[in-house]
């Protein structure tokens, strides 16, 4: 089964992303959220995102990582980066929403589909409607 | 302490060799940068509250305070063990953007400096376009996208023409530093593309680059670390 990381810029809107998409799936889906920087202020850590990482693959076929913006797309690139190159292709970044992405990606990779097809799922959730009216 | 008096029995600190970059060089440059960007952490921080999110200078100088305080608890044998570890510190310690981009700089250089005790003008210039290519190949950017490649390009470039025309470390460091405030200066009037700065549009225009402006202080402190 394919695993999700969440990469925010605050560990606690990463873990509460996850703990969401979570709810969606149970145990059929594995949601890691990591975020912040080394000192638990605003901001992204290769470092953690690596081993976040490392931890996922060690129980997953993949993962697809959801990213918030700018610094969480770039260190998530340097930390795959630091993988062996059987881990690295393992990994996909999506280019989604994060809270949507990561909820009908978690959806998706209780299927059993591939990281291919959870990404895609994942970055169709731009197309999301919420129908406020 | 006992590092620094070991490194002053060494010779390293009192006496930098113009010519090369040694293990020495390099840790008295860290220290230089260190406080460079120490000294600059609120205008850093100033410019990137104009168009960004506030963080630059803070981020900057606890990168580099890890990276030197790393650097100061070990030994090295080359010159590129010394950039690998400020490379880990930076990506790790840094916390936005410019983590994993300068930590991709020092770590692509440090590939290109492993094995070696020193380092001339040109093997420097090698060093620094290889760091350049990654932080391009990670980031995206393009020249006038408003980024610190901004001020990259224009001093590597004249780094690299300086180690042709057979130019000393100080001289060619001399030249890139000037290439590097020049780049910097010319981000004021560009439109930001890449970074937080790209959401404002139009309203990035005017404020000078807040990487450009860190790339030009650790080019700065390159030039100045090392002896006349």
């Amino acid at each position: 089964m394919v695993g999700i990381l969440v990469v925010c810029h605050s560990a606690k809107v990463a873990e509460g992303i996850a703990e969401i998409a979570s709810q969606m799936v149970g145990e059929r889906a594995k949601i890691v959220g990591v975020g912040g920087n080394e000192e638990g202020g605003i901001g992204t850590s290769t470092a953690d995102i690596y081993d976040a990482l490392r931890e996922l693959l060690s129980e997953c076929e993949g993962v697809v990582v959801i990213p918030d913006l700018g610094s969480a797309v770039l260190s998530t690139k340097a930390a795959i980066e630091f993988l062996t190159d059987a881990q690295k292709s393992k990994v996909i970044i999506a280019d989604a929403p994060v809270l949507e992405g990561a909820m009908m990606a978690a959806v998706e990779a209780s299927t059993g589909s591939s990281k291919e097809k959870v990404m895609q799922v994942a970055e169709s959730a731009h197309l999301l409607k919420k129908h406020v009216n | 302490m006992l590092l620094f008096v070991l490194r002053d029995l060494d010779g390293g600190c009192n006496k930098l060799d113009n010519e090369k970059l040694d293990v020495n060089t390099t840790i008295a440059i860290l220290e230089r940068i260190k406080d460079i960007i120490e000294a600059n952490k609120d205008y850093l921080t100033e410019l990137d509250s104009a168009i960004g999110d506030a963080d630059h200078g803070i981020n900057m100088n606890r990168g580099f305070s890890k990276a030197l305080e790393k650097v100061l608890n070990n030994q090295y044998a080359d010159i590129g063990s010394v950039f690998k570890d400020v490379a880990m510190s930076l990506m790790s310690a840094v916390g936005g953007a410019a983590g994993p981009l300068y930590g991709t700089f020092f770590m692509r250089a440090s590939m290109k400096l492993a094995g070696h005790k020193e380092a001339d003008l040109e093997l420097l210039a090698q060093a620094f376009r290889e760091g350049l290519n990654g932080v391009i190949a990670l980031g995206k950017a393009q020249p006038g996208d408003k980024t610190m490649v901004d001020a990259l390009i224009p001093a590597i470039g004249a780094l690299e023409t300086a180690a042709k025309e057979g130019s000393s470390l100080k001289d060619g460091l001399a030249k890139a530093l000037a290439m590097a405030e020049k780049g910097m200066k010319d981000t004021i009037p560009l439109v930001a593309k890449k970074g937080r700065a790209s959401y404002l549009g139009e309203r990035s225009a005017g404020h000078q680059d807040p990487g450009a402006t860190s790339s030009c202080l650790i080019l700065k402190a390159f030039y100045e670390a090392l002896g006349n």
